[in-house]
């Protein structure tokens, strides 16, 4: 039990670290689709949602499960596509110079 | 859960980290958030394929309705209220994870068997931040949507009521992670967290909101990360530590850019009626000092005849929505032989990045958008500064004078460029009350009037030069 809470403690540590190295790189301009897109990541809760919601009865946790997935589906869907919306709008200078 | 799952949820976790890897730049950008979306459908369908689904009404439903919702919203959205949509969705995403988790524990319950103490934990630290984040992102949007007040809302003995919220909440954790067979415990636990996210959010003033936006963005990943340790699951673990450290990052660096402490933000009510009635000490003492006006005739040759321009943006230009109107402005100059570039403060827009997504959406290319760091040392060889609609990032007394409310707050240097053109409506003091000398200083002329306005005189002036 406390063997099994180590190994997740470990990964999140880890991917922290990760997270932070990955992160920093990312240029000042690209922060509001940062925010959006790891948004969207954070909808990855869907999977509990899923998962949580599985027998399909009418139970109070199912119930709630099946909320937890539209929730999480707003996040994944609204975010990935805000930030695909927002990506396209950056453009380069048309190379013109003569 | 099969250990072949596992594996692909790993695989979609590498995907986000690729991912966000390819967001450090804009060239890739937008191949890296599809790659991300890639990994989520990979999660999803791997999921729904081996999770042993009994039925599936309700998920399919349940997923159908939250995709036509979350994709109205994104198509919907004006670029302005991007913070709103953000907040919105870190509501959605802290919602969900703390539905899991609450779900997991009551499943526990009816099923009579014992929550092992390290599922315990998790489960209420994933309801606690997850509940706060939701309570606290609806504040927040509602706050950013001007649903509820801007301003700083306090009331007496706001701390020691938060002080006994979170002790209460802490007793009620410990008995319920040592002692769980207890439902009605539990409801008031999820209670008082969506009250904490509240009360937590309402003592925050408008201008603060990037802060809090950012520090959600970060909570809403660690409520799925927790939501990872209570159901055993590495691939929830990795993307939420993913973004909630994005969060961190974000949030530092919007600390910084207003020169505050996260306690200070959080704890400090900027901006209530109390401090923002306040008046400096230097706002009465400058005031025989007169500021130099500029006509648009005069201002628009100033532009067209420079060599370097750099226009300062702030949020009063978003606005009054003379983005394109200063794209076409830019170009102008370009075609007379000048180059223009745009100096982005940190805390420009309403959150972090907003004021870039603002002039990419009026086609202005991201190469000439340039951070604080990157462009102060240019003001020096820079022929006219145009700063339109900030005010405070660009107070040389927050260089200078110790005795600025400002002092410390890192800025834009403005006021070593050869010469200043203010665009503003009047002289009345930015934001945080604070009289601002660079308006008097001798290279610096005011041209007063609505952002849009004056930059579409400036347009069809430096057109007929």
């Amino acid at each position: 039990m406390i063997e099994e809470l180590v190994v997740l403690l470990v990964i999140f540590v880890l991917a922290m670290f990760i997270g932070f190295e990955v992160i920093t790189k990312v240029p000042p301009t690209l922060h509001t689709p940062l925010m959006s897109g790891s948004n969207a990541i954070s909808g990855i809760a869907i999977i509990g949602a899923i998962l949580v919601s599985r027998t399909g009865d009418s139970t109070i946790p199912t119930v709630l499960g099946f909320v937890a997935v539209a929730f999480a589906m707003i996040n994944v869907v609204g975010g990935f596509m805000v930030t695909d919306r927002m990506l396209e709008m950056f453009k380069r200078k048309p190379e013109e110079r003569k | 859960m099969s250990p072949y799952v596992m594996l692909l949820y790993l695989l979609s976790a590498v995907m986000f980290i690729v991912g966000l890897k390819k967001l450090s730049s804009p060239a890739t950008a937008r191949n890296g958030n599809r790659i991300a979306a890639i990994g989520m459908l990979l999660a999803i369908v791997a999921t729904l394929v081996f999770g042993q689904i009994m039925s599936w009404t309700g998920i399919i439903a349940a997923m159908i309705t939250g995709s036509l919702i979350g994709g109205l919203f994104a198509k919907k959205v004006k670029m302005t209220d991007m913070p709103q949509m953000v907040a919105l969705l870190n509501g959605f995403g802290g919602g969900a994870s703390a539905l899991v988790a609450a779900a997991e524990f009551l499943r526990y319950l009816n099923e009579g068997s014992s929550v092992p103490v390290n599922v315990g934990i998790s489960i209420q630290l994933s309801v606690l931040i997850g509940a706060v984040t939701f309570s606290g992102s609806l504040i927040a949007f509602g706050k950013l949507q001007e649903l509820v007040t801007g301003r700083a809302v306090t009331y007496p003995f706001q701390k020691t009521v938060n002080a006994l919220l979170l002790l209460t909440m802490l007793f009620l954790m410990v008995t319920l992670v040592l002692n769980p067979d207890q439902s009605n415990l539990f409801y008031a636990m999820v209670g008082l967290s969506l009250l904490l996210g509240v009360l937590s959010v309402v003592p925050i003033g408008g201008a603060d909101m990037p802060v809090v936006i950012s520090l959600l963005n970060s909570y809403s990943g660690l409520a799925a990360a927790m939501t990872g340790f209570v159901i055993n699951n590495h691939g929830l673990i990795i993307s939420g530590a993913l973004v909630g450290a994005s969060g961190i990052i974000l949030t530092n660096i919007m600390c910084k850019g207003m020169n505050r402490s996260l306690a200070n933000v959080l704890f400090g009510a900027f901006g209530s009626t109390s401090s923002a009635g306040a008046v400096g000490p230097g706002a009465s003492g400058s005031g025989d000092q007169v500021a130099k006006q500029v006509s648009v005739e005069d201002a628009a040759t100033m532009l067209a005849f420079a060599r370097n321009v750099i226009v300062v943006p702030g949020y009063g230009l978003a606005v009054a929505q003379a983005q394109h109107d200063v794209r076409e402005m830019a170009e102008l100059i370009e075609a007379k032989g000048g180059t223009v570039k745009y100096a982005i403060h940190p805390v420009a827009g309403r959150m972090p990045g907003h004021m870039n997504v603002l002039l990419a959406e009026a086609n202005v290319p991201y190469d000439l958008l340039r951070d604080m760091d990157e462009i102060n040392p240019e003001f020096e060889r820079c022929d006219v500064a145009l700063v339109i609609g900030a005010n405070d990032v660009v107070n040389p007394d927050a260089r200078s004078n110790t005795s600025s409310p400002l002092y410390g707050m890192p800025i834009l240097d403005v006021d070593k460029a050869q010469h200043v053109i203010v665009m503003k409506r009047s002289m009345n003091p930015g934001f945080a009350g604070v009289e601002n000398p660079l308006f008097f200083n001798d290279n610096t002329s005011m041209l007063f009037g609505s952002a849009k306005d004056s930059v579409m005189k400036l347009v069809s002036e430096i057109k007929d030069l």
